[in-house]
């Protein structure tokens, strides 16, 4: 095993809880965060549910600290939220004592101001300020902004594996020594856009998503977002730094298959999945928990199993879950809320239940974990696929 | 720690870039727009399928082939991406249709297309290529932000050819609220004076510019990709120490450089980082193109397209020139760029 890069601090928040603390207790009391929506004004509103932060733009902006007049978008608002909890549970007082950089990651930006005021910029000269918060790279500079940051500031938008993405070049960056310290993550406001588009790709559920269940629907839309701090051994150890786990292995690879669809066989999850214990130097056996995509399409539980079973082919497969049906699957945000959620179970050694599974698919033999389990965990792997084919695993391990 | 190399580039751009670089550029100081050279898309695709792609997906492919073409690569290790705004024509289309029909009677196909990653994943189908593959959607570093990831995997030996690319694309939608904004200057306001100008905002286009990174000199070799740095905000007064800090990080001062590429945009408002830039290399060659290529958030590919080309070919052409400096040999260029006072970018190259 490579010895990997120090996660020193966390930050997170979702529609099961608005900090570390409340997430981790939600997930262990299997007290799912999936609801109609109070916040969005949509013709869909008593179809479907969504995995909402009940937290409104005011309650944020103002916990922020913001004037009235900022032109945060809810993206922009949660990612600073997140960011800013994770900086202060890294304990770090001073952002440009090290050559520090914030690799974030977002699929909407800042749509849910856009569609908001979209024809209302030429009437309502206060919207103007708006225009400008749209693309993703605004949502990165308020964050940088927020939690006082002055350096490499990037952003990655590769659909639902963007925060993995994200991760992944956090480690790189500070392996080469580029950076001493890297807070990466990504984030993702509920917004008509998206909860349109899935509608039409038919993926939505009408009900609970059902993770791995042969009679499954498609998802819930959900919203969050969620930080790591990853820091360079050489601070870790010249400020005895307490190391919450370790990202020992990554990678990314292309389904190139279909824009939207997985393949079959999930030939892009397998690669990555295969890459990423090369990385690591591990053996897939050595995998305690595998927090699985599992956004409960019918399409990415078929081909995320299938890739799973052609990695574990004569072996056991590890436990595995998805907490999609806690969160909702929150696009961009979902590796990174996920990414908390793996350094938690190998923290208190848990692996979360799997809700809402009745029914084995007929496909594989597969059957998730169900129950709240306790036992050691040393390496958790962590599945995020996106649109375009785009594949990513990252592998946690305890320090 | 292998060498990085700029061994093809395909451009699609306001110029007629496709054809290769260009001798003489069409400028056009009353346009507060540059409408683009459009490439011949039957040459690249079917008309059936060129219907179903948004502008910047085409001019994507078109770059992207053109720039893998010229160096006779095939097989890829990795297809980086850097876009500032995205699929706006698709997300665009989408987000009119929900407003308009009230959340009804939608199709996909919009919205599928619609995604940051849209070019990079449709050349990894096109080439049937499973490779890593990432898209970066950071304002003005967006393709910055594709280069420094690019170089961080030749630094570490783990891969031997690379395409990056940027890609954006403007929409009459958006041109309207970048005027709104005050991004682009009014209609009717020019002429325009991209060096001189007493104006705020910016004359814009789009484009796609796309480079094939390989570890290997070949004939097709432009240059040698020696390091990039971005930085997010930075003050008018730090700029110039900032350059000097990333040459000296390379073993370089300012003397050991030949030519400065400076992304003057005519946006008075922020154009002092320029000028400060401009203060410091007085003796050395100056060179602009944003009154070629126009501004957009990848633009700055096509900056890294000319300065490449210099060294290729040994000579600025008189269009690009801003000072009258010469240099008989061209070696190093440092390139910077920043849009609105954010999103700060030098990149230098070598032969």
């Amino acid at each position: 095993m490579n010895r990997g890069i120090a996660i020193t601090g966390m930050g997170i928040i979702s529609a099961i809880g608005n900090n570390v603390d409340e997430n981790f207790r939600a997930l262990t009391n299997s007290d799912k965060g999936i609801s109609r929506t109070d916040n969005i004004d949509t013709i869909h509103k008593d179809e479907i549910m969504f995995g909402e932060i009940k937290k409104s733009n005011d309650d944020l902006a103002s916990e922020l600290g913001l004037a009235a007049d900022h032109n945060f978008t809810r993206t922009a608002l949660l990612g600073a939220f997140a960011a800013r909890q994770a900086v202060a549970n890294a304990g770090i007082s001073n952002m440009s004592e090290y050559k520090t950089g914030l690799i974030n990651s977002t699929s909407v930006g800042g749509m849910d101001t856009t569609e908001k005021h979209y024809y209302e910029y030429f009437e309502n000269p206060d919207t103007i300020k708006f225009i400008s918060a749209h693309d993703g790279g605004d949502t990165s500079q308020k964050i940088a902004e927020i939690i006082g940051l002055e350096g490499f500031v990037t952003t990655i938008s590769t659909a639902c594996s963007s925060a993995a993405n994200a991760i992944m070049l956090g480690a790189r960056m500070i392996k080469a020594g580029k950076l001493d310290r890297v807070i990466v993550g990504g984030t993702d406001g509920l917004a008509k856009f998206t909860i349109n588009g899935f509608k039409t790709l038919m993926i939505l559920t009408d009900t609970y998503n059902t993770p791995f269940d042969n009679d499954r629907k498609g998802l819930n839309l959900g919203e969050a977002a969620a930080f790591l701090v990853l820091e360079s051994d050489k601070i870790v150890e010249k400020e005895g730094k307490k190391v919450l786990a370790r990202i020992t292995g990554y990678a990314n690879a292309n389904d190139a298959f279909h824009q939207t669809a997985s393949s079959e066989n999930g030939e892009g999850a397998f690669l990555a999945m295969q890459k990423a214990f090369k990385v690591a130097n591990l053996d897939p056996t050595q995998i305690d928990y595998i927090n699985m995509h599992g956004t409960a399409t019918p399409n990415n539980d078929l081909s995320e199993g299938r890739a799973v079973a052609r990695v574990y082919e004569g072996k056991d497969v590890p436990d595995f879950s998805s907490t999609k049906a806690f969160t909702g699957h929150t696009l961009a945000a979902a590796a990174a809320i996920e990414a908390v959620y793996s350094v938690l179970a190998i923290q208190n050694g848990v692996v979360y239940p799997n809700l809402n599974f009745t029914t084995k698919m007929a496909e594989f033999d597969l059957v998730p974990q169900t129950e709240l389990k306790h036992k050691n965990i040393d390496h958790v792997l962590s599945n995020s696929f996106g649109f375009g084919g785009n594949c990513s695993t990252v592998i946690f391990s305890k320090n | 720690m292998a060498k990085t190399y700029i061994n093809g580039i395909g451009c699609v751009s306001a110029q007629a870039t496709t054809a290769g670089f260009p001798s003489e550029f069409t400028i056009d100081e009353n346009a507060n727009f540059l409408e683009l050279v459009k490439p011949d898309y039957k040459e690249y695709f079917s008309p059936i399928a060129s219907r179903r792609m948004a502008k910047g997906v085409k001019n994507g492919i078109v770059a992207s082939t053109l720039a893998m073409r010229e160096s006779g690569v095939e097989n890829l290790d990795a297809i980086i991406t850097g876009t500032g705004m995205g699929c706006i024509e698709d997300s665009d289309k989408f987000l009119k249709a929900i407003i308009d029909n009230n959340e009804q009677f939608l199709t996909p196909t919009s919205f599928i297309q619609s995604t940051h990653n849209t070019v990079a994943s449709t050349i990894a189908i096109n080439l049937g290529c499973k490779a890593y593959n990432f898209t970066y959607v950071n304002g003005a570093v967006s393709f910055e932000s594709a280069l420094v990831d690019a170089k961080l995997q030749f630094d570490a030996d783990e891969v031997s050819n690379v395409l990056v690319g940027g890609i954006d694309e403007m929409t009459e939608y958006t041109k309207s609220l970048f005027k709104l904004a005050g991004f682009i200057k009014p209609d009717d306001s020019g002429p325009h004076d991209v060096l001189g100008s007493k104006t705020k905002a910016t004359i814009f286009s789009e484009g796609a510019t796309f480079f094939m990174l390989s570890d290997t000199k070949s004939e097709s070799t432009y240059a040698e990709l020696l390091d990039i740095e971005t930085i997010n905000k930075v003050g008018v007064d730090a700029v110039a120490h900032k350059a000097i800090e990333f040459l000296q990080a390379n073993n370089l001062t300012q003397h050991d450089i030949d030519a400065v590429v400076l992304g003057f945009d005519g946006d008075v408002e922020f154009d002092e980082y320029y000028k400060e830039l401009a203060r410091e290399f007085a003796f050395t060659p100056q060179i602009f193109y944003k009154h070629v290529s126009g501004e957009y958030n990848t633009a700055s590919a096509f900056g890294l397209y000319v300065g490449a080309n210099v060294l290729k070919n040994q000579e600025v052409p008189q269009q690009l020139k801003i000072n009258a400096v010469e240099k008989p040999s061209y070696h190093k260029i440092l390139l910077y760029n920043q849009y609105r006072g954010i999103d700060h970018s030098f990149t230098l190259i070598s032969i």
